[in-house]
This record gives structure tokens, sequence and C-alpha cells, in this order.
């Protein structure tokens, strides 16, 4: 059987694509990059990665220039077939841009970038996004963002990741990831693939990028 | 306006004018002019400091490419190579620091891009006044955003650095940025053009007004009252285009479509294409005409010496043009074939169909007359006599009060507004000894880091230069990396004025002797000089860069205690002494001076235990001497420590004293022998306490000092930020 074909988005001003796709290999998928100007999702396409950066250098609002791209077309035609879509930061604020997931990212209170080692509290085990992972565990992944605040009404979506201790960005209920009420469509603040290795401190991030695979 | 004459009003003394009319044979056209005056100035030619640069140390065996290209390389084994080099951004950022700033980080990056490296890491060296001067608050505030929007945006993880204040950085403050890239070393690109008839192509952005003349009249004169008007000749950046330049850029020598590639950086396409000309022994002829511009009515003059960011210029084989075009198309860039390589060995310019610039190009890269630095020596100080400096009478408020220093509190507000870690690369992040990133594709790594003793450097400026070097290659050491090459960014105040071309010269010589002591040669570095204002000069500040190799970057150590019951040892030499210390409070004092064998022997300690995975951590005591060093262990370990000091010395001079070359060192009690075993060269490796606790606790001469953990913990990470609410 051939691995799972996982599809990682690349705009211009994308920069985690090849972080992201060394984490989907490392679970065991096979990483495509597909640029913005494509209409269809690679051939066999199982799963989407959107993955951080600063698509369009933020121009206009985070997200908001890449979400009505090409390729967006196809991804949100995936997803409504149930297929699979893991937005990480900027993907995050994309997918909400497009009305994928619902909300928006609001800068952070502090107006500040903050790059940080973050504890999530695991809010949903129910969702297919955490692997084993009960309620209430905690995984250790790093964030780092402008604009990473969420806002909207939570019972439009499902929590699955939380901040714990001090709320980093000012989000609603400390939330740090959401997934639609399906459950196919998954976007965190976050960075999953600065915590797939054990050199780099946290092996947390897997759990992410195997859910993909699922 | 002025009455002056052009050239002076440009910057050119008028013995330099007679040189350009004596080479050129004739009166220079106003544009030639200007770019004489551009090429001509400090922050082009170096001509203050060129002579004095030649005694350091630029040879090795890992030296694939030394002084002189866009950033010095060193083999790394695998057949790579890492690219690296620091650089001042001073002047413009004084008067405008956010764009100052982010563009002394894109200049930087262009440099490493121009040799064909990825960049892997930043570094920034920030000096700045007082944080009780409102004016500081806003110039460290506006920078490090800067650094943050620029460097964030790029996607370059930013690994380390330092941030110092001193009222003699009030009205100069110095932002220095290093990048280190990693490129194959069979890909290494030269910008030196070749090739009869090859198309000289301009990737990037359009060509505007921005940066006219920041080269002289800003980065190479001191800073006065009428600053503002300065203004226009800081540059405007844009990250986002710089990220898809960089992509574009190491595209198109990956496929190898570029015969040379070099940078636009300070007095643009003059600088650049007069580099590629000498360098390959040719000459360019350029039609201005073509050059992209962002708005009309520029002049011929101003097209060749603007410094609009975030432009290349690449040498193109004719037939391979169309390729290039199609991959700067792909990422939505532009580029433009404005030229080509000609055998004259001269620039030739032409606007509107006419002949505006023909110099032979050795005479703007190489005929700059040198001047002679002044060397009045500074009269020399004297060590100070413990019994002048009371004793502190509460020793617990003295240790809150030096960890509550800005110089020595925690750095956080300032790194935790940088992407530290994308690329999934950054093995031990900012806020150690230095920053550890992966060499991508290898199980190797790289530590980094940018240090500068600059009061040591004023009052001694051999030893302080000895000391800047040493205290870099320290910290490198401390992670288990073993130094082997260096970069260096020379700030000093008017080379013209008082003792500072002696200091310049003296620092030099000392840091050349301590890179020859260590095996680190310089493969690259920048001067910037006339960081002086009316209030006076800035410290003589030589701020260095080392990096270091890890053979297994999974062996890499971190400053933080780990286990409870680890044993602590002192690693090293020298006795501590209040001289020019953060204790002492100011620039006064003899501190004594390295001891060069044995920083070399610490060096090999270090990294042979690291190896060796003899270590749970290694922090360098440097500012604010031991109890601050011991602090930091154990606050970004989150556990404490109990140590006694064996020391017949003052309490006050024991824990806050500084000097020599001493490291705490933590490990598992069953290894304290075998790092001992590694202390020879006369270095000393006593147990001095252990790990534990909640509280930090240090007895020295039978007197006990006390403090609980989050009370350090609290001043030291709330310092800046209450400090910049004021």
């Amino acid at each position: 059987m051939s691995a799972t074909r996982v599809a990682v988005l690349r705009f211009p001003g994308t920069l985690d694509h090849e972080s992201a796709a060394t984490a989907v290999r490392a679970v065991g998928g096979d990483p495509v990059f597909t640029h913005h100007t494509d209409t269809a999702l690679p051939e066999g396409t199982q799963a989407v990665v959107i993955p951080g950066g600063f698509s369009y250098g933020d121009h206009l609002r985070p997200g908001a220039l890449a979400s009505r791209t090409p390729i967006m077309v196809a991804v949100k035609a995936h997803a409504a077939e149930g297929g699979k879509v893991l937005g990480i930061c900027n993907g995050f604020q994309i997918l909400c841009e497009s009305g994928m997931l619902p909300g928006v990212l609001r800068p952070n209170a502090s107006l500040a970038f903050i790059c940080r080692q973050a504890d999530l509290e695991v809010a949903d085990a129910d969702t297919p996004w955490t692997g084993g992972r009960r309620t209430g565990e905690v995984l250790s992944v790093p964030f780092k963002h402008h604009d990473g605040a969420w806002f909207g009404d939570p019972s439009d979506t499902r929590v699955v990741l939380r901040y714990t201790g001090e709320n980093p960005n000012g989000s609603i209920d400390k939330i740090a990831g959401i997934s639609n009420l399906a459950g196919n469509v998954m976007g965190l603040m976050p960075h999953p693939e600065e915590a797939c290795d054990p050199l780099l401190g946290s092996v947390d991030g897997r759990a992410l990028f195997a859910a993909l695979l699922a | 306006m002025s009455n002056q004459p052009l050239h002076r009003e440009l910057g050119l003394l008028d013995a330099e004018f007679a040189r350009v009319k004596q080479l050129m044979g004739r009166e220079p056209t106003d544009p030639e002019l200007v770019m004489f005056s551009l090429m001509w100035s400090e922050h082009c030619s170096y001509k203050h400091s060129k002579p004095l640069l030649k005694g350091l140390p630029t040879t090795g065996a890992r030296v694939v490419m030394g002084p002189g290209e866009n950033a010095g390389a060193v083999d790394v084994g695998d057949g790579l190579a890492i690219v690296f080099k620091v650089e001042s951004h001073n002047h413009p950022s004084a008067v405008e620091p956010f764009q100052g700033a982010a563009t002394g980080v894109g200049g930087i990056v262009r440099d490493i891009i121009a040799v064909g490296a990825k960049p892997i890491a930043l570094l920034d060296s920030l000096r700045f006044g007082p944080l009780t001067s409102q004016r500081s608050r806003f110039l460290f505030r506006r920078a490090v955003e800067g650094i943050s929007h620029y460097g964030n945006c790029i996607g370059i993880p930013n690994v380390g650095g330092e941030v110092q204040f001193d009222e003699r950085y009030e009205d100069s403050c110095l932002v220095n940025a290093m990048c280190v890239g990693i490129v194959p070393q069979n890909r290494i690109l030269s910008c030196a053009a070749t090739g009869l008839g090859n198309r000289l192509v301009l990737i990037g952005n359009r060509t505007g007004r921005d940066g006219i003349g920041g080269a002289s009249v800003l980065a190479s004169a001191e800073l006065g009252d009428d600053d503002a008007d300065k203004r226009p000749s800081v540059q405007v950046g844009d990250p986002f285009t710089e990220r898809k330049l960089m992509d574009c850029c190491l595209a198109l020598s990956e496929v190898g479509l570029l015969v040379a590639l070099q940078d636009l950086g300070a007095a643009g396409l003059t600088s650049a294409a007069s580099e590629m000309a000498s360098r390959g022994g040719v000459g360019l002829a350029i039609d201005l005409d073509r050059v992209p511009l962002r708005e009309e009515g520029l002049s011929p003059g101003e097209v060749l010496v603007s410094e609009s960011q975030e432009r290349m210029l690449a040498i193109v084989l004719p037939e391979q043009l169309q390729a290039v075009k199609d991959m700067a198309e792909r990422y939505e860039l532009d580029a433009t074939d404005i030229g080509e390589v000609t055998d004259t060995g001269e620039l030739e310019a032409l606007w509107r169909g006419e002949e505006v610039v023909r110099i032979p190009s050795l005479f703007l890269t190489d005929d700059v007359p040198f001047s002679e630095v002044p060397q009045n020596a500074a009269p020399p100080t004297l060590p100070i006599e413990l019994d002048t400096v009371p004793e502190a009478t509460d020793l617990v408020a003295a240790w809150l009060a030096i960890m509550g220093d800005p110089n020595v509190a925690s750095k956080r507000w300032v790194f935790e507004q940088y992407d530290q870690l994308v690329g999934a690369g950054t093995i031990r992040r900012p806020g150690g000894d230095a920053g550890v990133v992966r060499i991508p594709g290898t199980d190797r790594a790289i530590a980094v880091t940018l240090d500068c003793a600059e009061w040591h450097t004023e009052l001694d400026p051999r030893a302080g230069g000895q000391a800047s070097v040493l205290e870099a290659a320290r910290n490198v050491a401390c992670t288990g990396a073993l130094p082997i090459a260096a970069t260096d960014c020379l700030n000093y105040a008017n080379p013209e004025k008082g003792s500072t071309g002696w200091r310049l010269a003296e620092s030099i010589r000392g840091m050349a002797e301590a890179l020859t002591a260590i095996d680190t040669p310089i493969v690259s570095g920048n001067v910037s000089l006339y960081n002086e204002s009316p209030r006076g000069p800035i410290y003589p500040t030589p701020v260095v860069g080392i990096v270091g190799l890890l053979e297994d970057a999974s062996k890499s150590v971190g400053a933080a205690f780990g286990r409870h019951g680890d044993q602590i040892l002192l690693v090293g030499y020298g006795e501590p002494r209040v001289d020019a210390s953060r204790y002492l409070g100011r620039c006064a004092g003899l501190p004594p001076a390295p001891d060069l064998v044995k920083e070399q022997a610490l060096i090999t300690l270090l990294v042979k235990a690291a190896q060796t995975g003899l270590m749970q951590s290694a922090h360098d005591v440097s500012e604010g001497g031991f109890a601050v060093a011991l602090a930091e262990s154990c606050i970004n370990g989150g556990i404490g420590a109990d140590v006694t000091i064996p020391t017949g010395r003052r309490a006050d001079e024991a824990m806050f004293g500084e000097g020599g070359g001493r490291v705490i060192v933590s490990c598992h009690p069953d290894h304290v022998a075998a790092i001992q075993g590694l202390a020879t060269g006369g270095l000393g490796a006593k147990v001095i306490g252990t790990v534990g606790g909640n509280e930090v606790i240090v007895t020295i001469g039978g007197c006990t000092t006390r403090v609980p953990l989050s009370d350090l913990r609290e001043v030291w990470e709330g310092s800046i930020p209450r400090a910049l609410e004021a």
C-alpha cells in the first residue's frame, strides 16, 4: 500500500511548508507541495495541510488574500466531501478567512508578536485530531504569531485545544485550536511541526499529523 | 540651500575631489561625482580601517572563502559550508529605528543569499541609552519591532544576540545583525562578473528615491541636530519581497542559471556593479533607462545610488536570460536585463541614449586615498582598590538589584518578539549562552553567538578586544560546540578624534591575538565609524560573532540546571574583580587581561565534556558575576541550588565580581571525577555545591546568603517590561 498523499499548500510568503512536509513524512505520509495557482489538488490527495508563514506578506489581513486563491476552491471542495484539512497558524487564519472555520483571528492582546513554548490542554478528545489523548491531557507545542487571538462563538465549533495557565494572546476561552462541527477541518495557532523531533524538545505535535493519515 | 561646491555637499574632501579629477583626467560628470562620493565614503571603502584590519587572522583549514566577498564561508563537512557575516545598521536606526533595524536585517540576509546560501539563523546585537530615557525606550522598542517585523516575515529563526543599555549609546544606538546560511560548497557564488557579452540582470524591487546618500551623508558622518533631515536617507523594507527574492535567487542558483550574484546595499547599483566589475576584471555597460522605477523624475545619479531594498544584481548567460526571467515570474518578481559585461574594465552608464558615466571600476573600488588614523594613546587606567568601594551590607538586596539591572536582566521581552523556531532546526533557543541550530540534512549542529566587552575595551583596548573574542568563544563552547570561525562588527566613534583611532588599532590587535590563540579565523566583517554625537563618542564596541561546530547535534548542552542532587562545579581560571563590573556600575578600573592559553584549555574541556555527555549544564560567568550566572542556571531550570565558595575575598567581590574565564557546570555525581580529569593546563574544577530546592543559597566565609528562586526570577524577568511601562 502506498503512503497517504498529503497536499502541503504553498502561497507566496508561506514559510513552514518544508517543516510541515518533514512532519508528514515522519508519521508515514507522502507530502506533495501544491501551489496557490493550481486549480486542483494533486491526484490522489487524501488530506491537506495549510502551513504557517506570512502568505502575501500579511497584506490586507493575515490570510485574506490567500483565502481567495484558485487552490482554495479545490480545498473547500475536498473538505465538503469530508476530506481532512489541517491549518497551522497562518493556515488557521486562511481557514477562518475562507469561511471553512468560524470566527476570526485578532491581533494578540499585547499587540506584539509572541514566540513561546506552550502547554496545550486537550479540550475535546472526541475529534480525530489528538489521537488517543484523553481530555485534559497536555501537549507541549510552541506558538509564534502576531494575530492569534481567536474570536467567535465557541458553540459554532468544537474546541480541540486550549492554552493552559495565563492566556497568551487574549483568545476567547483560551482557545488555541478548533475544528468544524463535522470534525474534518482543524485550525490551530501553535506549530505542531516544531514539536515532532526529540532534538527540538517535544514530539507532542506528531498527533496532529498522524490524524491526517488516520 | 548651501553655497558649498557639490563635492563637499556629497561628503568628499577637497583633496579627494582633486584625486578624482587627477584619476579621471577631466572634470567628472555629476552622476560620476555622486558615485565617487559614495564609493569613497568610509562606509563603502573602509578608508580609515582597512590598513588596521590586515592583522586579523583570516586563514585556516576550514576556511572556504575569507573576507572580501559578500560573506565568509567555512567547511562543516559533507561538502557543506556555513556562510555568515555581521553588519551594522547604526545610523539609519538612530534616525528611524523601525525601518533602520528592519532593513539592517534585510541587508545582511541578502549578503548571505548573494553567496548562494540558504539563511538558517539570525542574531542581533543591540545597544541603546538607558531605559530611564524616553528617547531610548522609543528607539529600543521600535528597533525590536522592526527586527521582528522583517525577520519573522522572511522566515529565518532568530536564535540569539545581546542587548545593552548605557548612556554612551543615548544618541548613537548600535544595531548589528548577523545572518548564517548553509550552501553546498560546489554551489558557492562569487560576485565576480565574467564572460564578455553576458547579461547584467536586476532582480527584485523597483528603484525609488529611498536611501539616497545613505552610505555617505548618513553612515559616514557624526549624528547631529539636523538628523530629521536625513530621514529620506533611510531605506524602507518589504520583507515579503525579500522572501520571494531569496527563494528566487536560491532556485536560480540551484539550477545553475547564475554566473555571479551580488546584492544591492549601500550605494546601490553603483557599489554592486563596480564590485562585480573590479572583482571580475571586466567592464559593465548599464542602460539606466531600462532600470524599472517606482516613481518618475529620478536623475541618472539617483538611479545609480538609490538604496531601494530587496534588489539583487546577477550575471547571466545570454542564452539563459529567458529562463531567468521565467523563474522570476514564478516568484512574482521583476528580472530586467539592464546591461552587459564588456572588456573595457569601465563602468559605463547610458541615460536617454547619452553616456553619462564612464569610470574605470577600479577607481571606485581600489583607488580611494587611505586616511591614516591618528594614534593618540589614552592614559592607562589603574585597578580599583577594593577598599574604596563600599561593601554591600545587604547581599540579598545587592543580588536582586543586579538581577534587575536591564543589562543583566532577562531579554525575554526582546526575543519573544522574534520567531526563534521557523524551519524546525532550532535546538537551543535564545536566552542561553549561544543559539544552537541543526545543519539541515545532517546530524551536526552549529552554535552561534554575538558578544562584546565594551567597558573592558574602553579601559584597556587590547585586553578588551581579547575579552570580546573570548566571551563569544566561551559562550559557544558552553553549548559543547568547538569555535571554528568568526565575524566582527567594529563599532567605533569618529577615528579622527581623541583616542578612538588608537583604541581601534589596539582592540583589533587584541582580537587578532585571541583569535589566533583559539585557532578561529575571521571570515567576514564590517566596520562602522563616526558613532559619535555632540554629547560624545560611544564606547569602542567590537562586536564578535562566533560559529561553533557540534559533531553530534544531540549532545548540545544548555545553561539550565536539571536534576535534584546534581553536583555544581566552578570550572576555569581567574579571580573575580570589581573593576568594570555591573556591581561597580560604571566603566572604571582595570579588569585583568584574559589568559589566552587557559581560555583555549577551557574551550577544549567544555567541548570534550559535552561530546562525552558528562554535563547537564554549562553557563559562562559574565556580567553580574558568579551569583548572577548561578541564579540564571537556577531560573532556567526551575530549580534551586546550594553552593559554598571557598575564598578569602570579600563576599560582594566573590559574588558579583567579574573577570577570568569561569563556567558554572552541573553534572550527575558520577561524572564529577571525569570532568575534573579534563581540567588540565592550570584550570580549576572544584565542586562547590548541589542542585535542588527552591532557594538559591551562597555561602562565603561562613556567611550565608539565601534568596527564594521566585524572587530572583521576578526581578530578572520583570525588569525590562517594567522599565518600558514607565
